[in-house]
């Protein structure tokens, strides 16, 4: 049989796909189906996203007014912690490698599932586990360490579930490290004829470095969180200053993992607006191996400056200085990404559906909180704005208008790929713009706060700050609102969303190209041969002939 | 890549054979070579000659117990990545204890107790 | 007889031919030792700072561990790595009975290792040197030689956790050896975790002088 080419459209009749293979609990749960393991995980970050939340609107609730009077100071303590631990470790991390990272990083290589199948089934078992055991953790009391899990109070004074919710970190760890272990043997080894490191879309690149950082990375937390779990049970003494233990020492290997961890949240994002801005201005990203280099610069110069959490720790001065010149370095490479994509829209031919709303929003507000970065960065500008308002600011502008625009604008971008469905556009179009307003109306007032004095982790505030959080905490329901409605609509879209053609964006890779929708078990009908570059769109008729289904409502 | 490998493993049987018994014994005399170097003082250099053999040893049973010799080009750059990593990890963290003594308002060395 | 990914016989169904997937396996293994080296490092990293600022303490606390025991239980885990060596040699010429006996020397070998350390354990315990409330060095509680005992238990008893599990797996695989597993050409367990036993004895070689021979010099 041969392969379709590129030119004729394959038949839109249904067929069987990895959907309808079999319709088994079994054949769900013990898959290794690297498609439905993503699906798998799809449903799991959700449900763990929408946990997180919770404790956020529980949050904004109580710092609408300036009296801590909605809870008592040590619930809310609990409140931003589990806020914290379970948007990172159970939704960020996860997220897009474990949804879009999984589903597609094998079709866009054409290969027909990842390295090891069976270990990806155990990542998200892993995964599962550890968040039960945290979860547990939440329901019987609760931590309120901060998810920083700061050494002596995590080890000695604190009374709440540290070593539980230290133990389902460290398993979840683990999911992390086989997740990261799959995608780059699966990139070194199972890429298609013709398909060379420098033809693959710039998602694979994104990954690729995210899962670097991953295998390097995680097992230093892992690490920490055994220690401090053996301090709390066993009173091993570690970081005891009593017996001369340092809880600095805590820091500096805690936050080696956890600095590299924000680039494992935000790569894979950067990985996924590379491929919608291609395909919404239907042009070759500009500077792809600009691009693709400064994925992996990000990754090694991302472990070179956890030391900047820690400027006010009682850590050397030139120590200090050190990791700041080296975090002023780090930023270059996401610059580099975000001119590159400008560059791309430039004179592209951009179709403003609701994907690109989200990489419009993501260019926007991922430059602010990069900036924002700096600012932080700087040694003498941290003394007065460390664990105030602004720093909060800082990340929610990179981790929330940053890494979740680009989740759900891969998502809605890969929905009907994925289910074989489309989405209502209109819909789509209104909570990208309802996700953006309620996103800075929550999160802009933070800067101002912070950089007036506001310490961040404090249920109660002087009254002049009160018109801020007001506002904070308004935006903060109005992007409630927002997340719901997507999560209404592509549920709805699964039962009674138009049927998707083959290529309804009319985008290239191997992914729309050569993978029908939804694609069958192993992906393709037969193995590809890949002829082209990457984004290859010069190559092709003009845009308006080759779009169908994009040309929407 | 495996190719050469099984042939270096199927022709050199016997020499194969010879220079695992090699290296065991290179390991054996480096653990004696330990505990030697262990019981005489060399002043500022103990720290490094017994890092220095340690080394010795582990690069001995890198590249030829696990193979590392004859692997393809990614696995000995992951391997080494491996360590570059540790190093930055230990080199960096040291850089601020053994620095905050330079600087006396602001820093918080450890004390012995 | 299929496997779970419908593949049949030593070739699973993803993969081109048998050279690919022993190139993926190789690196999947390498890529999870990398894991290793930085779960220990951190270990490492502990225990490089409280020495640099407690020598004395260190040195001392040293004293207390037997350099004959742990010179003795180092060959004896170098010897586990050669006999696991001549098993990977014996996996590669498809001798199955080869195969079993330098399986189960190197679990023999092991398992003397972990006996050896089973002894250190239990004189550390009379002597009260399990760091904890009951911590007592030369009669006196709470000092930086706990520290010491803290990062010493650590790290030997998450190597010796890294070797049970692998004494684990070398039973499993000498039990599939018998059954013929290893028959066939690109059946590559034993190989893969010839890597692993490797690794475990790597770290060791650092372990030791570094825990054992600190305050001997004269």
């Amino acid at each position: 049989m041969t392969a379709p080419s590129a030119s004729t459209a394959p038949s839109f009749a249904p067929r069987d796909n990895y959907l309808t293979a079999d319709y088994s609990w079994r054949s769900w749960l013990l898959t290794v189906d690297h498609k439905r393991i993503g699906i798998l995980y799809l449903l799991s970050v959700t449900g763990f996203f929408f946990l997180g939340g919770l404790f956020a609107v529980l949050l904004r609730l109580e710092l609408a007014t300036p009296q801590g009077d909605l809870v008592q100071a040590e619930t809310y303590n609990k409140l931003f912690t589990m806020h914290g631990l379970v948007m990172i470790f159970f939704f960020l991390v996860p997220s897009i490698p474990g949804v879009l990272g999984n589903f597609f990083v094998p079709i866009m290589i054409g290969a027909k599932d990842m390295a090891f199948p069976r270990l990806n089934l155990l990542s998200w078992y892993v995964y599962m586990i550890g968040g039960l055991v945290s979860f547990l953790a939440i329901i019987t009391g609760g931590v309120d360490t901060g998810w920083t899990f700061y050494a002596p109070y995590s080890s000695t004074y604190a009374n709440s579930n540290v070593a539980l919710t230290a133990v389902g970190v460290f398993i979840t760890g683990f999911s992390s490290i086989l997740t990261g272990l799959n995608i780059i043997v699966t990139v070194h080894k199972m890429r298609a004829p013709g398909m060379t490191w420098f033809r693959m879309p710039l998602f694979v690149w994104a990954h690729y470095a995210t899962s670097v950082i991953m295998v390097l990375g995680t097992p230093v937390l892992a690490i920490t969180i055994l220690l401090l779990a053996l301090e709390r049970l066993f009173h091993i003494g570690i970081f005891d200053p009593k017996l001369g233990g340092d809880p600095v020492l805590f820091q500096h290997l805690f936050w080696f993992y956890s600095h590299p961890a924000v680039y494992i949240m935000i790569l894979p994002a950067m990985g996924v607006i590379s491929e919608l801005v291609a395909a919404f201005s239907r042009k070759r990203i500009f500077g792809y191996s600009f691009v693709a280099f400064s994925s992996l610069a990000i990754a090694v110069l991302g472990f070179l400056v956890w030391g900047h959490h820690m400027f006010l720790s009682g850590q050397s001065v030139y120590a200090g200085v050190v990791f700041s010149v080296l975090s002023f370095l780090v930023a270059i490479p996401s610059a580099v990404k975000v001119f590159n994509w400008s560059a791309t829209l430039y004179k592209g031919s951009v179709q403003l559906s609701t994907p690109m709303m989200y990489v419009i929003g993501f260019l926007g507000l991922f430059t602010i909180g990069g900036l924002t970065g700096l600012f932080l960065a700087c040694l003498g500008l941290d003394v007065h704005v460390h664990d105030t308002y602004f720093v909060v600011a800082h990340f929610h502008y990179i981790m929330v208008g940053g890494a979740v625009m680009a989740f759900l604008g891969g998502i809605h971008y890969w929905w009907p790929k994925m289910f074989g469905k489309m989405y209502p556009e209109g819909l789509g179009k209104v909570s990208a713009v309802v996700i953006f307003i309620g996103f800075n109306l929550t999160f802009f007032p933070q800067f101002l706060l912070g950089y007036l004095g506001m310490p961040r982790r404090y249920h109660a505030y002087p009254e002049e700050f009160g018109v801020l959080n007001v506002l904070s905490s308004a935006g903060a329901s109005i992007l409630g609102i927002g997340y719901l409605l997507p999560m209404a609509y592509l549920l709805w879209s699964l039962r009674y969303g138009a049927e998707a053609e083959q290529n309804p964006w009319g985008a290239k890779g191997l992914e729309w190209e050569k993978a029908p929708t939804p694609p069958p078990t192993f992906n393709f009908d037969a193995t590809p041969v890949v002829t082209q570059e990457a984004y290859a769109y010069a190559d092709d008729l003009p845009p308006e002939e080759s779009r169908t289904q994009a040309r929407l409502v | 890549m495996s190719a050469t490998h099984d042939a270096a493993h199927s022709d050199h049987g016997g020499a194969g054979l010879k220079l695992y018994f090699a290296v065991f014994a290179a390991l054996l005399v480096g653990t004696w070579l330990t505990v030697w170097v262990a019981g005489r003082d060399f002043g500022v250099w103990n720290t490094p000659i017994a890092l220095a053999i340690a080394c010795t040893k582990a690069a001995l049973v890198l590249l030829y117990f696990m193979h590392v010799r004859w692997s393809s080009r990614v696995v000995w750059m992951a391997a080494a990545i491996g360590f570059v990593f540790l190093v930055i990890l230990l080199a960096f963290t040291l850089s601020d204890y053994f620095t905050r003594d330079w600087l006396e308002i602001y820093s918080a060395p450890l004390k012995s107790r | 007889m299929s496997d779970s990914y419908g593949g049949h016989g030593a070739l699973a169904h993803h993969f081109e031919d048998l050279e690919q997937q022993r190139e993926a396996h190789t690196l999947g293994m390498w890529a999870f030792l990398v894991t290793e080296i930085l779960f220990f490092g951190g270990l490492f990293a502990a225990y490089v700072v409280y020495r640099s600022a407690y020598p004395e303490a260190f040195a001392n606390a040293s004293n207390q561990l037997d350099p004959v025991l742990g010179g003795i239980n180092t060959a004896v885990l170098i010897g586990s790595s050669f006999t696991m060596v001549l098993a990977v040699h014996a996996a590669q010429q498809r001798r199955k009975w080869a195969i079993f006996g330098w399986l189960w020397a190197t679990i023999v070998l092991g398992t003397a290792f972990l006996g050896v350390k089973y002894v250190e354990y239990h004189h550390k315990w009379e002597h009260h040197l399990i760091p904890g409330p009951n911590f007592l060095f030369e009669g006196q509680p709470g000092g930086s030689e706990q520290l010491f005992f803290a990062l010493y238990f650590s790290m030997t008893g998450l190597h010796a956790f890294h070797m049970v599990i692998g004494a684990g797996i070398l039973v499993w695989l000498s039990v599939l050896a018998l059954k013929g597993r290893f028959d066939e050409p690109g059946r590559n367990a034993v190989e893969m975790t010839g890597l692993y036993w490797h690794f475990v004895d790597l770290v060791w070689i650092f372990l030791f002088p570094l825990l054992y021979l600190l305050g001997r010099h004269q």
